[in-house]
């Protein structure tokens, strides 16, 4: 087809056009007829020879703004040297070097351009695009070559050796499906590790980082505690179980508190906990307003009102925040009465929808 | 940044002093630098500086008229409050330092949260006041000077406030918004004893950090790192507002994609 309709085509004035195979490249035989180059301009430096003589000046002064700043660089790294434990010699040293640095490669490359625009030889020239196929012999050599080896190593004729060699490279991605089997849980199924916590009943809640248990006397009104399980900094996994077991231990007023039937032992003289795992996309929701009672979550602004056992009020999350149910041991510090009763975090595949049925 | 120092090129305007355009200009900004310096210099003084006896019976008296004739309409003849203004009964005279020392109060007019004003009381007014406030009920008290000294560990202050500040007040301090026209303020100006009080008080809608969940020492580091850090402030150049990834990025955006539209678009014109 393109071949046949490349015969067509109408040479254009001053235009030479080739016949040559197009390669993919499908030609109309309605193309647009080519307008040719537009008339050649000149440019006041080939016209005016004062204008020539200044775009030199400025491309020889561009490549010693360079130099100078090659030196500046040099001279600012021994005027302005790192001192340790000072940042703010850091800065210097940084600024200061940068300065030179993006003043010797900026002026290189402005002036590179100003040449090339100004003063270098100014004429269109036309670059024609070559045919993508080889000539016959070349394409008849390649498949000789190719004949050749099949013959010689017996690709095709030693069918058993062919095969075990596919199976070969079959196998060889299998052992990583494997590896990456190892970032999962170690025990159980992912959906098993997502659903429990280090929270079991009687973990007393302590402090976030310091791990001292927090006495329920300790939570005035109005106070938040970052709250992390009791022996979570000694745990092997901590990163991995804080990620779920991070709680937000809050106190208001216990008139204030809207307690469902199912959930009336769950606080403690007003004091509540809720995972701080936000029910969206799994960001801490830590943003506690003390006058509103409301949680906000940075990432995405979901609100949840804490009166009311975490509903959400406004933003992407659509579940609650799942509250841990407290008490106090016989020693007066807080402790858990069992794990969350669901999954805390964001959705995932396997989680059950009836939890809070 | 580099690609935008290199376009200014210096004007050669040697010799021509105060007939050059940018005399005005330059004057004009001397003017207004040494103002503001002024100004800054007269109000960054500490809150605690006055001494005044905050247990005697004059302070008290004091503190009672002030009270009377500048809070009590909001907040009661005898502290219990009203629909206007929470009661104060139990609030310290940290509260009162806090909130009167930072000009939040008194309040000029309602809205989502009391905001820093120039103060309307000086040291000594405002020290009379939470003195009367104290000697109704008591509660946490103005922190001592011992307190400050910003001696604490800078790293574990820092660990402490990432925990338990920096969700609303930003990693730098830098503060943050809330919901409803709410915001947790900028803590890079703030003294430490006003820091502190806030910690001790929970003003508005900020949670109680009471000596229990955060004590003394540690919220001498928390001050501790924050001050060190504002010395430190910058080592990779323009903090932006210390705002984060979305000022940064809107930076980039606008200049560094600007200068490198700009640059192409050089690079493609013929030159003339």
């Amino acid at each position: 087809m393109a071949n046949d309709d490349s015969q067509d085509i109408v040479p254009s004035d001053g235009h030479v056009t080739t016949t040559r195979s197009p390669g993919t490249a499908v030609e109309r035989a309605d193309a647009l007829h080519n307008p040719g180059l537009p008339p050649h301009r000149l440019r006041v430096t080939d016209t005016d020879p004062k204008k020539a003589t200044r775009a030199e000046r400025i491309v020889v002064a561009l490549f010693y703004v360079s130099i100078v700043g090659s030196i500046f660089a040099m001279a600012a790294y021994f005027a302005f040297p790192i001192k340790p434990n000072d940042l703010g010699s850091v800065r210097l040293n940084n600024v200061f070097i940068g300065i030179g640095l993006a003043f010797a490669l900026l002026a290189v490359g402005v002036a590179a351009v100003h040449w090339a625009k100004t003063l270098m030889v100014d004429h269109e020239g036309i670059d024609v695009r070559h045919p993508v196929s080889g000539t016959p012999a070349v394409q008849a050599r390649a498949v000789e070559i190719f004949r050749t080896a099949d013959r010689e190593s017996g690709f095709n004729r030693r069918v058993l050796i062919r095969n075990g060699m596919i199976a070969a490279f079959a196998a060889l991605p299998f052992p990583a499906i494997f590896l990456f089997r190892d970032l999962g849980p170690a025990v159980g199924t992912p959906a098993e590790a997502y659903s429990h916590t280090m929270w079991k009943q009687g973990t007393r809640l302590t402090k976030d980082p310091t791990g001292d248990p927090i006495r329920a006397s300790d939570v005035t009104i109005g106070s938040v505690f970052h709250v992390i399980p009791e022996g979570l900094n000694d745990a092997e996994d901590k990163l991995e179980e804080k990620g779920k077991a991070a709680v937000l231990l809050m106190r208001l007023e216990p008139g204030d508190l809207h307690v469902s039937a199912d959930r009336a032992d769950w606080n403690y003289n007003g004091i509540i906990a809720y995972s701080k795992i936000c029910t969206h996309v799994g960001c801490p929701v830590a943003l506690y307003e003390q006058q509103t009672h409301h949680l906000l979550c940075p990432c995405h602004q979901s609100q949840f009102d804490i009166t009311r056992e975490a509903a959400v009020i406004f933003g992407p999350a659509v579940r609650p925040l799942p509250q841990l149910p407290i008490t106090v041991d016989s020693e007066g510090y807080l402790v858990a009465r069992s794990d969350f009763h669901e999954p805390v975090g964001p959705s995932f595949w396997e989680r059950r929808g009836d939890y809070n049925a | 940044m580099a690609a935008m120092n290199s376009d200014d090129t210096k004007p050669r305007r040697r010799k021509r002093g105060r007939r050059s355009p940018l005399a005005s200009v330059a004057l004009v900004l001397t003017g207004l630098l040494i103002t503001g310096g002024a100004y800054a210099l007269f109000t960054a003084t500490s809150p605690a500086n006055a001494s005044v006896d905050m247990t005697s019976a004059q302070t008290i008296e004091q503190g009672k008229k002030l009270f009377a004739a500048n809070c009590a309409t909001c907040h009661g003849l005898n502290l219990s409050g009203s629909d206007a203004g929470p009661s104060l009964i139990g609030v310290g005279a940290a509260a009162v330092d806090f909130q009167v020392g930072t000009g939040r109060m008194p309040l000029a007019q309602d809205g989502p949260q009391a905001e820093v004003k120039p103060r309307v009381f000086d040291d000594e007014a405002t020290l009379q006041m939470a003195a009367y406030v104290a000697s109704i009920s008591p509660g946490p008290g103005i922190p001592a000077s011992s307190d400050l000294a910003l001696t604490g560990d800078a790293t574990k202050g820092a660990e402490l406030f990432r925990i338990n500040c920096a969700m609303c007040h930003n990693v730098a301090g830098a503060g943050g918004a809330l919901t409803e026209g709410k915001y947790a303020p900028n803590l890079q100006n703030t003294s430490a004893a006003h820091i502190y009080e806030a910690m001790l008080t929970g003003p508005q809608n900020m949670p109680v950090f009471n000596d229990d969940n955060i004590t003394p020492q540690e919220k001498q580091d928390i001050i501790t790192a924050l001050k060190a850090q504002n010395k430190d402030a910058g080592v990779g150049g323009f903090q932006l507002g210390s705002l984060g990834p979305v000022a940064e990025g809107l930076f980039l955006w606008i200049f560094g994609l600007g200068a490198v539209i700009a640059f192409t678009v050089w690079l493609t014109a013929k030159s003339n």
